[in-house]
């Protein structure tokens, strides 16, 4: 049999009707498309993938079990390692990671493992929507109590794997929802919310007690935790805090942290406005700056919401575009414009309202440390670019509410919190994991710090025994 | 969930309702905020906590009907549960090191001066309150006031009660009398607030308590950034009170017009709905 050199496509909605909802734009694959991409995989013995994968998932294995049809026993080999493969299969870089290595893409496209992950993580949800929990405590019941803070990606994944082995669990969320970023930040069209509510269900079946409204620095001391009986605690607060460009006009009305815009729109469902109640007002033209993925989902988001001419102003040029491809390709397909080179330097407005970003043109120097080409500013090269509203996503530091009201906790210089190579903090018996100690990184490798992050606690708390 | 234990009007359009949230009785102390959501559909809304009760785990608001969120709130009653409430929140404001203070508050502004004015007094400064109002049924708190404030003066802007005018002029006349002043504290409609800093002599700490839109009220969003001093701060974090010699007023009141409209919008819904239902 003659090998398929391309990725079995996956179905999505049209650019020309997704743009006017809110629905999820790839559409996955049917269990036929799933079995043929799954018999593109050469089952290499080296499995370079295993290794590009940060929580080292064992590709090549659930593939096989695709390919023969034992989706089940596929789901029982990703959840060895990745607790929420639904969630992972639409948000992993998997061109960075697993299909970057893939033998096959040295000629060909690439197996589409993501795809197939989530083809997977698909199946066991529908499943579960309707049978027992997949999750299975494999232990006798603990007496030992850990608080983890924060429901991201990071604290979700600590907490269902504590849960597994039998202790106590609670999870402190400062928010009224769980989640993290992929309630607040990935939108609906990419991450559907009804799979991170399935993810979460499941999380509390295994006896995980979620307690939301309570923020760990102010309405609780991690001091009180302890006082309180937790015996180890984990902290996965990520990275909250939008930067913005300090630039004139910048606080004119109109123009939004992607953060609050996104919080907005995903958490608050200002896109069912008057439904609910928070408003979100963007206008006709939009320009959001930025090139990662918050970007692409701020500029989308925008579309979505009526605006009709949306621009993309990246200072560097197409190739660095930090975002996931397929989020990329998605934008251009959907009518984005990508304005790159170009450097915002002032806003300006009437009626204290934005009008004109004022950009400057920007060339490619040297590399930097990073292998990044550093942008330099054109001289003299300013234009004017009319606007409504500005989404400002040039990335996130970490919150300081938790950091900055314990005392003995140490940081780094830029914010993080600062742990050793088992993910302990300077507190004994506290550990911290996920965009809180990487800076805004990736779901996949925040869900890696806090498998890694429930192991180092496990063993703290055996042998504080 | 959080239940209403008591509610009760103070004026027209003012009430306050007593919450039962005993770990946010428990932490907070005079400056601080929370954030509520009423229901799945409604808006998250900072209100500051005028009072709290660490025994019996209550924390009281007080909050004027002016949109739709505080008009859906008036109406909930005794034994009516809020679904999220979250704080304490935002910084303090520290108390200790003041001996002789002016506090200041306008409209429903006065609701939150009260719990600064009674933590000046139990530490022993000595406090002069300016409270003011539209009209003389508009007035709240005068006793709750008056019982801890060396001097209480109250205003109405048409004279039906207390003295006819501004705050304004009762600080300038306290500033004239007294020269030993160590802090003004200003709590109100931004103009008020603003008008306040301007007779205020800039070797006087002016303080005053920052009103600005929110959404999470814990430093996610930016969207209750102010300028202070020349630099970006985000009120729920860093305030919400702040130097008022520092603060852009003219930058807060244009950002706190920005949904009047969608704002107007949802209170017309509103009142339809009501008719409609009769
Ligand atoms: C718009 C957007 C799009 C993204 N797209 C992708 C993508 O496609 N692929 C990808 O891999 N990554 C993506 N990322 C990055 C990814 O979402 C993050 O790296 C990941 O969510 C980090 O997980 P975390 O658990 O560390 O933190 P978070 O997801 O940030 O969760 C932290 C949680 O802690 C809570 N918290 C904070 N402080 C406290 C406190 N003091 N007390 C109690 N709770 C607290 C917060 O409310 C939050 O719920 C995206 C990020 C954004 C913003
Ligand atoms: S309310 Fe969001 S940062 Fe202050």
């Amino acid at each position: 049999m003659s090998l398929q050199k391309q990725k079995n496509p996956m179905s999505v909605q049209e650019p020309r009707e997704r743009i006017k909802n809110f629905k999820e734009v790839a559409l996955g694959y049917t269990p036929e498309e799933a079995i043929n991409e799954a018999w593109r995989c050469l089952q290499c013995p080296t499995a370079p993938c295993v290794t590009g994968c940060p929580v080292e998932v064992p590709i090549p294995d659930f593939i096989k079990a695709v390919r023969e049809e034992n989706f089940e026993q596929a789901i029982d080999i990703i959840k060895t390692k990745n607790n929420l493969p639904a969630i992972c299969g639409r948000v992993c870089p998997q061109e960075e990671q697993c299909e970057k290595v893939c033998i096959m893409g040295k000629k060909n496209e690439p197996v589409a493992i993501g795809r197939l992950e989530r083809f997977v993580g698909d199946y066991a949800l529908q499943k579960t929507s309707d049978k027992n929990s997949t999750y299975n405590r494999t232990t006798a019941k603990k007496e030992a109590k850990v608080a983890i803070i924060g429901s991201g990606p990071a604290g979700l994944t600590a907490a269902a794997d504590l849960a597994k082995e039998g202790y106590q669990v609670t999870i402190f969320e400062a928010l009224h929802a769980t989640g993290g970023v992929l309630r607040y930040g990935i939108p609906e069209f990419r991450l559907p919310k009804g799979i991170v509510d399935q993810e979460v269900t499941e999380i509390k079946k295994l006896g995980v007690d979620i307690r939301l409204n309570v923020i760990i620095g102010k309405t609780i001391t991690i001091e009180e935790l302890f006082t309180a009986g937790y015996q180890a605690i984990f902290i996965g607060t990520g990275a909250g805090l939008p930067k913005f460009l300090n630039i004139p006009g910048e606080n004119l009305n109109g123009i939004y942290s992607a953060n609050e815009f996104l919080t907005r729109v995903n958490l608050m469902k200002a896109y069912k406005f008057p439904e609910y109640k928070t408003p979100v007002k963007i206008g006709k033209r939009v320009a959001v700056v930025g090139g990662g993925n918050v970007a692409m989902d701020s500029a989308r988001t925008a579309l979505r919401l009526g605006a009709e001419e949306v621009s993309i102003i990246y200072r560097r040029s197409k190739n660095e575009l930090p975002a996931r491809q397929e989020e990329i390709e998605h934008a251009e397909e959907e009518g984005i414009i990508f304005r790159t080179l170009n450097n915002p330097v002032a806003f300006h407005g009437e009626k204290g309202r934005v009008t004109k970003v004022e950009c400057i043109r920007m060339e490619l120097g040297e590399k930097d440390g990073s292998g990044r080409p550093v942008p330099v500013s054109v001289e003299d090269s300013n234009w004017f670019l009319p606007v409504d509203s500005v989404i400002i996503a040039i990335g996130q530091t970490p919150n300081p509410l938790l950091t900055s009201t314990t005392g003995n906790l140490k940081t780094e210089a830029w914010g993080g919190i600062t742990v050793d190579e088992n993910l302990a903090t300077s507190i004994p018996g506290v550990f911290a994991g996920g965009d809180i100690i990487t800076g805004a990184a990736t779901v996949i490798k925040a869900m890696g710090a806090g498998k890694k992050a429930a192991r180092s606690i496990i063993e703290y708390l055996e042998k504080a025994k | 969930m959080y239940r209403i234990a008591e509610k009760e009007s103070l004026a027209p359009g003012i009430k306050r309702i007593r919450v039962e949230a005993p770990l946010i009785a428990r932490k907070t102390r005079p400056g601080n905020f929370i954030i509520l959501r009423i229901d799945e559909t409604d808006e998250r809304i900072p209100l500051t906590v005028s009072d709290f009760d660490r025994d019996k785990g209550l924390i009281s608001l007080i909050f004027q009907e002016v949109g739709y969120t505080t008009r859906k709130l008036g109406q909930l009653e005794v034994g009516d549960y809020i679904r999220d409430l979250v704080g304490p929140l935002g910084k303090h404001l520290d108390i200790e090191p003041y001996k002789k203070v002016i506090c200041l508050g306008g409209g429903s502004g006065t609701a939150l001066l009260y719990p600064k004015v009674k933590a000046f007094w139990q530490k022993g400064a000595e406090v002069f309150t300016i409270t003011g109002a539209r009209t003389g049924e508009l007035v709240i708190l005068e006793d709750e006031l008056r019982g801890f404030s060396n001097e209480l003066y109250i205003t109405t802007d048409d004279g039906t009660y207390g003295y006819h005018g501004q705050v304004t002029d009762i600080l300038d006349k306290l500033l004239q009398e007294h020269s030993d002043i160590d802090l003004i504290l200003a709590i109100g409609p931004v103009p008020m607030m603003k008008a306040v800093v301007n007779i205020t002599p800039p070797e006087i700490k002016t303080i005053v308590s920052l009103n600005a839109l929110m959404v999470d009220g814990t430093g996610m969003c930016g969207g209750c950034r102010v300028t202070v001093n020349g630099e970006t701060r985000f009120t729920c974090v860093d305030g919400p009170a702040f130097d008022g010699h520092q603060v852009d007023f003219d930058e807060l009141i244009n950002r706190l017009s920005f949904y009047k409209d969608t704002e107007d919008h949802l209170c017309k819904l509103d009142q339809l709905a009501r008719e409609v239902e009769g």
